[in-house]
């Protein structure tokens, strides 16, 4: 495929989304600025999409096992939160203010998704060649010292954290980011990249034998999901309009990994399917208070023992039609 | 210097109950490669099981060492039965999946652990069941006695913490590798169906090392609260990822790695916390985990296996 | 067939998700009817919802389910006088988790579903801060019942105009204990064990270092714990040599207690203090006796004679069967400012509310007598509590 039909496929999702989150945006926002609950709902359930679809990458595609996908959620959300806040009082001059500020927030969640990144990349050269659990704790780590380091930090607001960041997520941001999400998910996994993941989650050895340049394929897919877990910390933050390391503690991580290998590691469908699940589901059960979380447990446990490979497996959703299969293969 | 030697016996005292833990963690791991995530609230339950006995045989008013034995020995029990129906119910009929799947199960059972001890009660009392959020208190099982040499405090708590807890290790030492379960459990460990095919019974082991590994978690449990008397349901959350970092620090599926690896952590955060930065002390001792992994990537005593394709 | 399972495993899956779904959106279908008659026909509607985010599970469930508790007494109390205008008042309480994120869903679910007319909570200032937007942009105000942050009422350099709190702040509270300090005990060397996650705590140990050394006094030195954890003796071990007169703990009776405990047992005999978070009947239960000679500052002396503060005590005894701690006085008192302010108000209106509540002025809570600074801030003195034989006992009382 030639460069310019990459870029037309990868735009398509886009060009039919947004048209129809800004129809939906206006749906449920309510008015004067307000937002309804159902929408609030939403963007925290369309965060953990990205969440979850992000660390599938590494998860489920390359069969790596990370828990400190909060970590980078807060290197993410903190840069943003800084930049927002410096220019807050800034413009771009020649524009009006109100695009002035979307592209000024624009700027900071690319800026957040490059922070980001570039931790993905500090923690993942040393550490992605240990294997299964001895990478789970150099992950747990970093997201505790993360966490020590923003307590201690006052350009960060120690515990506080940054408070009075503009409100700058919204319905429309959020969709976008989770259709950049999917199809970055998606277009990875079909291509060869996304088979060099597939093959060391096989077998890493056999992998290696064929030539397969295990480390940097490793290194870059932890890369890439770090940077989408910045991106996801940067959209919640200008949600609630502060920044606070209690956001990104090692149980969010713990959240999110449960997303991952309940939807089916490896199917981004299944990972949608499961952090949409796990965010209605908890969200419904908010009035039971005390009784929420225990009800959580027994439904994650139940679901587990009866679909042991997640919702999905490995499959997609369409995986599971076969008349529709055949049409999206052809 | 007398600061010197009072941190060696917070950090000992500290090190010891982080070995206990993570021998659990490191036995299960042993036998079926799988974090058992709940292994740190089965170390809770342990001390309310301890709170509830001696409410019952009313150890707050006349503490003895005879009570002191009967909740010992009785939160061991409760949190051995525990251990084997957690393994029973949430992993055995995952133990032909993915490694990965269990670990979810184990997340939901520590879940359903720490926030159904904080439901409302069900059963009234001093200590109704479940518990609730509010923090308990634990009443000493026996007197505590102080001791002064060379100006550092050691009580006889301490003491026989580190008594109990080097009881233990050794006792489970000799275990794993001078009697016949031993060598069971070390086969199903080198390899579960082959060990099946020599007449091993894989179910039994396993359910041997789940109530030996929940019933040190209990011992820990006991051996803390009766000296640092306030217990609630998130107990176990931050003594469990500490143990199972040492367990992992010191070479996961080991049990020499596991006590060392409880040692050189509790002692790590005391003179971190003593010496150097106090707020950075959960942070630090993250690091140096971190370096020792990058250094020996398969933990202090792990053995580097040569994969095969 | 293996596909047909799998499609019907993900379809039940999704219709359970989409069951939860619908639970939210029953009472949002709802709630607009109740909002119409509200707006057009009051009277048609006999009941007044009333919203409470707090932390009912989690790290700190112990604080949000005192708070709760004491909001639920003052509602019952309410309802029995006839309630607010004839109407009688529900109390909506939604779990939060102990996180930021969740209380600002909670709040925003509060308002527009649930039609509250005043929201209560949070106990933790990130979380109070979170809702804080949520208040504004809806018109609905806010009583916030422990968070002490300054910055909670604040947007930027603006005083938020919806949210209020029933509780003094950080820098009048690190101000008291310092001045006591200084002043009262004539003491110059103080060190100081903070909760470094915890901005409450950093927010108290921050003003009293401030005003301490301002005092002539000097901080000898400053360590940090972590709420949860059980030994604390590496801290308190350094601590020990440094010469220190007192040690001031702002952090909570959970963890207080225990910090108490170790420090005798390693030889420390000087006294700690510490702020409204020690105030729990626990603290003396489980410290037994190893925080006799220390200070804490509180919003009310258990010795205080007025009727208000015994009758709430013997009430909350005889309904929870334990005593009440500072949270559960303050969500009280929070939620009897709030009532106070729906009695008085023109109209049943969040506006027409929060008017009123800006207004309060010497309200008699039982934290004392409560009035609303230009800050939204309350304006009360300060006690100062003394330990002694295990039990609570007045010491000082100390103004703004």
């Amino acid at each position: 495929m030639d460069l310019p039909k990459i870029i037309l496929r990868s735009a398509v999702p886009l060009l039919i989304g947004i048209p129809i989150l800004w129809i939906f945006q206006g749906a449920v926002g309510g008015p004067g600025g307000t937002e309804t609950a159902m929408a609030v709902i939403l963007m925290m359930a369309g965060i953990n999409v990205i969440l979850a679809v992000s660390l599938n990458v590494v998860n489920g595609f390359t069969g790596q096992f990370s828990i400190g996908h909060a970590g980078f959620m807060a290197v993410g959300a903190y840069t943003a939160a800084k930049i927002t806040v410096a220019t807050n009082s800034l413009e771009i001059v020649g524009i009006p203010t109100a695009v002035s500020d979307q592209l000024i927030f624009l700027f900071a969640m690319v800026a957040g998704m490059a922070m980001a990144a570039l931790m993905g990349l500090l923690v993942g050269m040393p550490s992605l060649r240990l294997r299964g659990d001895y990478l789970a704790i150099v992950t747990l780590g970093f997201n505790e010292i993360i966490r020590v380091l923003i307590e201690n930090t006052e350009f960060l607001g120690q515990a506080t954290g940054i408070s009075g960041l503009p409100k700058r997520t919204n319905i429309l941001w959020v969709g976008i980011a989770v259709i950049v999400t999917i199809a970055m998910a998606k277009r990875l996994l079909g291509s060869t990249h996304g088979r060099a993941l597939l093959a060391i989650r096989e077998d890493e050895v056999a992998a290696e034998a064929m030539g397969v340049d295990t480390t940097g394929y490793k290194v870059r897919a932890f890369v890439i999901s770090s940077a989408f877990a910045g991106l996801a910390g940067a959209l919640l933050v200008h949600q609630i309009q502060l920044c606070t390391p209690r956001s990104f503690t090692f149980i969010k991580s713990i959240e999110v990994v449960v997303m991952v290998v309940l939807g089916g590691m490896g199917s981004v469908t299944g990972s949608v399917v499961a952090a949409l699940v796990l965010s209605f589901a908890l969200e419904g059960l908010r009035d039971v208070q005390q009784y929420r979380m225990v009800m959580y447990s027994v439904l994650l446990i139940a679901l587990m023992l009866t679909r042991p490979t997640g919702i999905f497996g490995t499959r997609e959703i369409w995986d599971m039609i076969p008349k529709l299969r055949k049409k999206v293969s052809s | 210097m007398t600061e010197f030697l009072q941190h060696l016996v917070n950090g000992l005292s500290v090190g010891t109950i982080y070995a206990l833990i993570a021998l659990g963690y490191t036995m299960v791991y042993g036998v079926l490669k799988l974090i058992n995530f709940a292994h740190g609230d089965v170390y809770m339950v342990g001390a309310f099981a301890g709170l509830y006995i001696s409410r019952g045989l009313g150890v707050d008013q006349e503490p003895s060492l005879a009570k002191a034995g009967v909740v010992f020995i009785g939160a061991i029990v409760i949190c051995a039965a525990l251990g084997v129906a957690i393994e029973r119910f949430a992993y055995r009929p995952l133990r032909q999946r993915a490694r990965l799947t269990a670990l979810i199960t184990a997340i939901g059972v520590s879940f359903l652990l720490e926030y159904g001890f904080q439901l409302p009660p069900v059963i009234d009392g001093e200590v109704p069941f479940p518990p609730g959020p509010t923090p308990r208190f634990f009443p000493e099982p026996f007197a505590r006695v102080d001791f002064e040499p060379f100006g550092v405090h050691i009580s006889n708590y301490d003491i026989v913490s580190l008594v109990v807890a080097v009881g233990f290790m050794l006792a489970l030492q000799y275990i794993v590798y001078r009697t016949k379960f031993g060598t069971a459990m070390r086969a199903v460990s080198f390899d579960a169906s082959v060990a099946g095919l020599m007449g091993i019974n894989v179910n039994r082991v396993i359910v041997w090392t789940f109530a030996l590994g929940s019933g040190l978690a209990a011992a820990a449990a006991i051996l803390v609260a009766g000296s640092r008397p306030s217990i609630n349901p998130l107990l176990g959350l931050l003594p469990g990822i500490k143990a199972f970092v040492a367990a992992v620090f010191g070479g996961i599926g080991n049990v020499q790695g596991a006590m060392v690896g409880g040692l050189i952590l509790g002692l790590s955060e005391e003179y971190v916390a003593g010496y150097l930065l106090s707020s950075y002390r959960d942070g630090i001792a993250f690091a140096l985990l971190i370096i020792v992994l990058l250094w020996r990537p398969e933990g202090l005593f792990g053995r580097v296996r040569a994969e095969k394709v | 067939m293996r596909y047909a399972r799998a499609l019907v495993m993900a379809l039940l899956a999704i219709g359970g998700a989409a069951g939860a779904g619908c639970k939210d959106k029953e009472p949002e279908k709802a709630a607009p009817q109740t909002a119409e008659t509200k707006t057009s026909a009051a009277p048609a509607s006999d009941t007044i919802v009333i919203g409470h985010v707090g932390s009912m599970t989690g790290n700190e469930a112990t604080f949000g389910q005192s708070s709760d508790n004491g909001m639920k007494l003052a509602v019952e109390e309410q309802n029995k006088k006839n309630g607010i205008k004839g109407k009688k008042i529900v109390l909506k309480t939604y779990d939060d988790q102990g996180k930021p994120e969740e209380a600002a869903v909670a709040a925003t679910r509060l308002v527009t579903q649930d039609k509250v007319l005043t929201f209560l909570g949070e106990v933790s200032s990130s979380r109070s801060i979170a809702m804080g937007p949520v208040a504004d942009s809806n018109k609905i105000p806010m009583i916030s019942n422990s968070s002490t942050n300054p910055k909670v009422t604040k947007d930027g350099d603006k005083t938020r105009p919806f949210v209020f709190r029933v509780c003094f702040i950080d820098p009048f509270q690190g101000t008291v204990m310092a001045k006591f300090a200084a002043e009262n005990k004539k003491w110059k060397k103080v060190a100081i064990l903070r909760d470094v996650g915890n901005d409450y705590s950093v927010g108290l140990a921050n003003f009293f270092t401030e005003t301490f050394k301002k005092l002539g006094g000097d901080i000898v030195d400053d360590v940090s714990y972590k709420a949860g954890d059980q030994d604390f003796k590496a801290q308190l071990t350094k601590l020990k040599s440094k010469g220190a007169e007192a040690f001031y703990v702002p952090g909570y009776y959970t963890d207080v207690a225990l910090i108490a405990r170790q420090a005798k047992e390693l030889g420390i005999k000087v006294p700690l203090m510490g702020g409204d978070g020690w105030d729990s009947e626990k603290l003396y239960e489980i410290s037994k006796g190893a925080l006799d000679g220390s200070f804490f500052s509180n919003h009310y002396s258990p010795e205080d004679t007025s009727p208000q503060v015994k009758d709430f005590i013997a009430k909350y005894k005889a309904t929870y069967n334990s005593v009440p701690d500072a949270h559960a006085v303050l969500g009280y008192d929070a939620a009897n400012v709030a009532f106070h302010a729906m009695e008085t108000a023109k109209e049943l209106t969040g506006p027409a509310i929060r008017e009123e509540v800006e207004k309060t002025k010497d309200f008699p809570g039982v934290s004392g007598k409560i009035t609303l600074n230009k800050d939204h801030n309350a304006d009360k003195p300060a006690v100062v509590i003394g330990i002694e034989k295990n039990a609570p006992k007045y010491a000082a009382t100390i103004s703004p």
